[in-house]
């Protein structure tokens, strides 16, 4: 009553006194800085000529420059000459995009979508998809809500899933030794995540390591996940940038489908259509059945509204146009085999060079690993010093962009990759 | 047999907005009328993009040097900086005294999100108050965002149609310091109705004396009055009094650009210092939860923000948008009252923006839709949008209806 009252603006009158000279903010500490960002920055800064950056993950042509995918510039002429609206998308977003987003990952005709078992919404490409699926996860996932994440991860997994109050953990997956999959490693970890948890697994092209496993060895995963009654979350971020081949790349991901796993899935449309900015992305979650699966979806419009309400329409638009579009499709098809081989090429032309240059380390990896990374296996003062007296930028745990290196330069990043590891 | 891990997940309730929108579109009576959902119609019933927008669209897709990109995790810098510049006045006192940060966000849901995570979660405040009654999402984004106590001030008064003043200062008088007031800074939805400019000063006199923190939600800056000074007076006043605040900025209505999700969120300081180390968080809360915004929207409302011609042009779509709501506000009004519908109607041409509290009952609003086709909302809002010279009378004439023979 008014006792209490007067407690607590005695209490207040105290913080007043205080909070007249301070600021509501003066409490907020730094945060701490992006990794990749400080290397952009610090090679923006740099004057020499010969300079690299083998630190951000986007795709660049041969000179150099980001790549504007003529399928894209199609759909987008396309789009334009259609004048349509711009009126609120529903929460769940384009619902012709999430079709084909779906049905390019599990096959247009899989069965699950035509039994209607998938839950597949738009999301802010592959980050926002991942986020729906983790507050999703952390409201009804019946297991621990733990992500089991390989080691090591995309860096940004571990927030998205922390700032929904969810725990994280690692199983082996990269071999330092081998500069490849730590198979042996990976199978005893994941036989011992209790049953029922979450695993995460990169479709393909794994981030940050470039190393993915064998279709033997996504067979034998797919074996041991399903005794120990783990729901695998797929993160795809890469389908057709990987191998050039979207049926390729999506392997795993059928494999696990086809093996009776119920999956979530994340997909990215930001490399294999170089829509970045553009935030399409898709998420989806196959259920037991339609009942269950309109259930879900109700669910998911639930958390996604307080997030934004409803998802941006240009970049989903271009996808399903593309997707939608025979034309298109086999135009994109083209594209994306083409940022595909390049970066093989570049692999390919690196490692050649290291071995012309005399090395006599085992560069093997740089052709075994795939898609956009290529995890090198230099060490952070090898790293440094390619940064201080080569002026080629990476992340210090050795890990290059392929897509960063062009013909005309290949050369001298073979050299000083030399110089420093010899 | 397979039993699956999300057999315990239930149907979760339908919001009521999509779902009398949805019965809308499902109603095969020609003379059907959708007064439910928020956005912009033309005379003709239909949605309008922008003539300035299609303008800056075709140039934008001319432009062989854009590309798709990634936009920084904060956004497009030259989009934000014009946004607050629009909101606060380019020669606010804040804004030349570098005491404004703004970042793009997704849309005004976007931004309250992301304010509501930073206060939250890195200001460690958990009370939020928000107007009786007040946009559905206010509620569930706060607490989504992990404030556990969120409660309503007075505001609409049912008996007047009109601004509860009284009870939202007691309201407000009584919050507990730290708390987060949610205002809206003009065109109050669902009501349309906002306080005078001396009633924001005392609103003002009271959150400054309980050390409360201002959050205003700006949605319709232009498109309630046609004037963007006008309607940013509010915010305006608070910056100048010192206050430290935040506002976020919807750019769904005001450019038509609903789908393409682009917003701001403005913040005032007292201490420049404090800039950077706020910018590094938001950094952080944007990363994990979309990483960087989309570009399309921001490029738009970049190009005309910061390009003088285009911006008068804009402001020709919002006088045409604001105008013709104020037409048809006038004709339903003149209507009702020559049909001699009981009660009083002038909270209709009082109010102001895109949504009007009629004053209808969830029994009336229900008999309207059942019997005209006419879908409002069960609080008895309208969206005037809605309205066109081809369906007012027909609109009025059920609402006569209903005030007339359905009773609580």
């Amino acid at each position: 009553g008014s006792r209490r009252k007067v407690l607590l603006v005695h209490r207040n009158s105290k913080k007043t006194a205080h909070k007249i000279n301070s600021s509501w903010w003066s409490g907020v500490e730094m945060g701490p800085p992006d990794a990749i960002l400080g290397v952009t920055e610090a090679f923006k800064r740099d004057t020499n000529p010969k300079k690299m950056n083998l630190g951000v993950g986007a795709y660049r042509d041969d000179s150099g420059k980001p790549f504007v995918l003529p399928s894209v510039r199609k759909a987008e002429e396309l789009i334009l000459s259609q004048k349509l609206d711009k009126e609120y998308l529903p929460i769940s977003g384009n619902a012709e995009f999430c079709k084909k987003a779906i049905g390019l990952a599990l096959g247009d005709d899989h069965p699950a979508l035509t039994d209607g078992l998938n839950v597949t919404v738009q999301g802010i490409s592959g980050t926002g998809a991942l986020r729906i699926g983790s507050t999703f996860l952390s409201k009804f996932f019946p297991g621990p809500k733990t992500v089991w994440l390989p080691a090591p991860t995309w860096g940004n997994h571990v927030p998205i899933f922390k700032h929904v109050n969810m725990d994280v953990q690692q199983y082996r997956y990269y071999d330092p030794n081998t500069c490849g999959f730590n198979f042996t490693g990976a199978l005893e970890d994941i036989r011992k995540i209790p049953e029922n948890s979450l695993i995460m697994l990169h479709a393909c092209a794994h981030n940050p390591t470039g190393v993915d496993p064998k279709d033997e060895h996504w067979d034998e995963l797919s074996k041991v996940i399903k005794e120990r009654k783990l729901l695998p979350f797929f993160d795809m971020a890469y389908q057709g940038f990987a191998s050039g081949d979207v049926a390729k790349d999506a392997y795993a991901v059928r494999k696990f489908l086809a093996d009776g796993h119920k999956i979530c899935l994340s997909q990215s449309f930001s490399k294999n259509m170089g829509l970045y900015g553009e935030r399409a992305g898709a998420f989806s979650i196959i259920c037991n059945d339609k009942d269950e699966a309109a259930r879900v979806l109700s669910q998911v419009k639930i958390l996604i509204r307080p997030l934004y309400s409803n998802p941006p329409l240009h970049g989903s638009r271009i996808v399903a146009t593309i997707l939608n579009t025979p034309e298109l499709h086999s135009i994109w098809l083209n594209d994306v085999k083409g940022m595909a081989d390049r970066i093989i090429a570049m692999r390919s032309k690196l490692k050649a060079n290291l071995e012309k240059e005399g090395s006599v380390r085992n560069w093997a990896h740089i052709t075994e690993q795939i898609g956009m990374f290529c995890f090198t296996g230099m060490t952070p003062q090898q790293v440094e010093k390619l940064t201080k007296e080569h002026s080629v930028y990476l992340t210090k745990d050795g890990r290059i962009s392929v897509a960063g290196i062009a013909s005309t330069n290949v050369d001298y990043l073979a050299h000083a990759m030399h110089q420093v590891t010899k | 047999m397979a039993s699956s891990r999300f057999c315990e997940v239930q149907q979760a309730p339908p919001i009521e907005v999509f779902a009398v929108s949805k019965a809308f579109t499902d109603s095969t009576n020609e003379k059907k009328v959708n007064l439910s959902v928020g956005a912009y119609r033309t005379d003709e019933g239909k949605p309008w993009v922008l003539p300035v927008v299609r303008k800056v669209e075709q140039e934008l897709a001319a432009d062989n040097t854009l590309n798709h990109e990634y936009l920084p995790i904060l956004g497009l810098e030259a989009f934000s900086t014009a946004a607050a510049k629009m909101l606060l006045g380019a020669t606010h006192p804040a804004i030349t005294g570098g005491r404004v940060t703004a970042v793009q966000t997704l849309s005004g849901t976007g931004g309250l999100r992301v304010a509501a995570e930073f206060l939250g979660r890195v200001l460690k405040y958990n009370t939020a108050y928000h107007s009786a009654p007040t946009w559905g999402n206010h509620n569930l984004i706060f607490k989504q965002a992990g404030f556990t106590n969120i409660a309503p001030y007075r505001y609409w008064d049912g008996g007047k149609r009109g601004l509860n003043f009284d009870g939202m200062i007691e309201d407000l008088s009584n919050a507990p310091e730290n708390s987060v007031i949610i205002l809206h800074a003009c065109a109050h939805n669902p009501t349309g109705v906002d306080p005078t400019q001396e009633q924001w000063k005392k609103i003002a006199d009271v959150i400054e004396k309980r050390k409360l923190f201002p959050l205003f939600d700006s949605a319709y800056q232009g498109f309630a009055s046609g004037d963007l000074d006008n309607d940013a007076w509010a915010v305006r006043y608070f910056a100048e009094r010192g206050f430290e605040m935040m506002g976020t900025q919807s750019f769904s209505k005001n450019f038509g650009l609903y789908n393409e999700r682009i917003g701001n969120l403005m913040v005032v300081v007292k201490d420049t210092a404090c800039i950077v180390p706020m910018k590094s968080q938001l950094t952080l809360l944007v990363r994990g939860s979309y990483s960087n915004p989309p570009c399309h929207g921001a490029r738009i409302v970049s190009r005309v923000l910061n390009d003088p011609a285009l911006f008068e042009e804009w402001k020709g779509c919002i006088r045409t948008m604001s105008g013709r709501i104020i037409e048809m506000r006038k004709g339903l009004r003149e209507r009702l009252e020559k049909l001699g519908t009981p009660g009083t109607w002038d909270h209709i041409t009082a109010q102001i923006g895109m949504f009007s509290f009629t004053g209808l009952t969830a029994a009336q609003a229900k008999h309207i839709a059942d019997k005209y086709h006419i879908f409002l909302l069960s609080s008895g809002r309208i969206n005037m949008c809605g309205i066109t010279t081809g369906n007012i009378d027909h609109v009025a004439e059920a609402i006569n209806d209903a005030v007339c023979n359905i009773t609580n």
